[in-house]
């Protein structure tokens, strides 16, 4: 089990690293979208409403597995079209592909989320901030937003770690990730372990995104915690309550 | 050690092996596990049952050792490790004899004969399929296949594609994705010849016949503990061949012998 381990690392670390670009890159073009998506949704035009709408019901509704079939096969049936646009480079990269479809069905998720955070803003802080004359921008930028983000931020942990696992469909359009590297390994040793060493790296890397993710999470919420009084130094404290006992 | 930690992260999915195998134990009926998605030896009909080659030549022997027959579709990638977990007790699939596959399981005696071949798109210049020519060049196959191990092998300079089934690759050569794709030769002959989205496309370069890849032809794989199997399978094999059952079945898919290849 052991050996098999070490002559497959190498690949199951490039596996990895390809798994940890698909994820992020995709994350983060999500969050781009997601702010101006969520920011429709909270209090946009109907007009503009009904499309964001559906488009969230179909990315939310259908499995990712079917959008990346439809993205990476679909569009190879149309490559004179694509070509003739000038799209077909994209379409023609499965990496491209995949980045197209994780950070759409990823948006999707994070629109809601986002939603969510932006009508739990506290009215009374609004209201505040409108009191003492805030434009619109600046309430949004010093108070609307920093809640927002606050208030979503472990739910958006939450979808960044289901993208992480849901990439591992990648396999399926020929990219190599961890799961498409551990599959071939797999492939040529019929050794069933090289699935538990799979999962071992997975949870690895989940588990150090979920400790960096609860630092900034604690960092974000320090103004929840109540402040260290330091009228009386703590030596002192700490003598005091051994003597009474 | 080793088996220890692996038996612990497996623990639930091997205690249901030992029950499962029994159980087929006790049963007269003859499971027999095929991929279904590799017209024309196995495939889905519109509905929804398994056909093809493999199929028939499946009833056809089981006819010859009076036995009852039921037939298991299984994913390709998963397909010898489901036959060590007891899931069927034989695979007809058109599976290459190969010396790694025999360390897992048993073959029987080959059931028919292949090579492997190029394909090419027609407006493709592609003349030379040496490593050295095909460096840069992206080329597919199915995963878990003796043509992914050949490319995997053979191409470390070329862009090596996996896909999940055949239907997957003939789809990327197709759209152009890809430069070329290596396949078994009958399929591939099927696909160009017989099929719409297939005439894109045309057998390229000579047939590849590398014994370290396709090995001694196609066999039946049973696990290494049922010999009695295996040997019941060549004898009613040698018998379907000898009564003209096999001709009649191969004369049915094909124009030439697959068991001779002429």
């Amino acid at each position: 089990m052991f050996d098999l381990l070490i002559e497959y690392a190498p690949r199951l670390l490039s596996g990895a690293v390809m798994t940890l670009k698909l994820t992020f890159i995709s994350v983060l073009i999500a969050a781009m979208l997601a702010l101006p998506l969520a920011l429709v949704r909270r209090s946009g035009s109907r007009y503009l409403q009904g499309p964001v709408r559906l488009y969230i019901s179909f990315f939310r509704g259908t499995p990712l597995l079917a959008q990346l079939f439809l993205v990476y096969y679909g569009s190879g049936q149309f490559r004179p079209e694509l070509t003739e646009l000038g799209l077909w480079w994209f379409f023609r990269d499965p990496f491209y592909c995949a980045i197209l479809t994780f950070s759409l069905n990823s948006a999707a998720y994070q629109t809601e989320i986002l939603r969510g955070g932006l009508q739990a803003v506290s009215r009374q802080e609004v209201e505040a901030g409108m009191a003492i004359g805030m434009s619109k921008g600046l309430l949004y930028r010093k108070i609307i937003l920093p809640h927002a983000y606050r208030i979503a931020f472990p739910a958006l942990g939450n979808e960044i770690i289901l993208m992480l696992k849901g990439s591992a469909i990648a396999s399926v359009i020929t990219l190599l990730d961890l799961m498409g590297h551990t599959r071939r390994v797999f492939s040529q040793t019929f050794d069933m372990s090289v699935y538990v060493w799979a999962a071992l790296i997975y949870l690895l890397v989940t588990t150090l995104f979920v400790l960096v993710w609860r630092r900034m999470e604690h960092r974000m919420t320090r103004h929840f915690r109540a402040p260290v009084t330091p009228s009386a130094p703590l030596t002192s404290v700490i003598k005091e309550s051994t003597r009474v006992s | 050690m080793n088996k220890n930690l692996f038996s612990l992260a497996f623990a639930t999915f091997l205690a249901t092996v030992p029950a499962t195998a029994a159980m087929a134990a006790e049963t007269d009926t003859l499971r027999i596990g095929t991929e279904g998605a590799y017209p024309p030896f196995n495939y889905m009909t519109a509905d929804g049952k398994l056909g093809g080659f493999d199929l028939e030549i499946g009833r056809a022997l089981c006819k010859e050792m009076q036995t009852k027959c039921s037939f298991v579709a299984q994913d390709w990638d998963g397909i010898i490790p489901a036959l060590k977990a007891g899931k069927y007790d034989v695979i007809i699939a058109s599976m290459f004899i190969t010396e790694k596959r025999k360390k897992q399981v048993s073959f029987t005696d080959a059931y028919q004969k292949s090579a492997m071949t190029f394909v090419t798109p027609k407006d493709s210049n592609l003349t030379d399929f040496s490593p050295a020519a095909m460096a840069g060049k992206t080329i597919g196959a199915q995963g878990s296949t003796t043509q992914a191990d050949y490319i995997s092998a053979l191409y470390p300079d070329s862009d090596v594609r996996m896909y999940p089934t055949q239907d997957a690759v003939n789809l990327d050569l197709v759209s152009g994705r890809l430069d070329a794709q290596v396949g078994d030769l009958i399929p591939m002959l099927e696909w160009t010849q017989k099929s719409d989205d297939g005439a894109c496309c045309q057998l390229a370069g000579e047939l590849i016949t590398d014994p370290r890849f396709v090995g001694d032809g196609v066999g039946m794989a049973v696990r290494k503990e049922d010999d009695a199997l295996r040997q019941k399978l060549n004898k009613a094999l040698t018998a379907i061949v000898a009564d003209g059952t096999y001709k009649a079945i191969n004369d049915k898919f094909f124009t030439i012998n697959i068991l001779t290849l002429q």
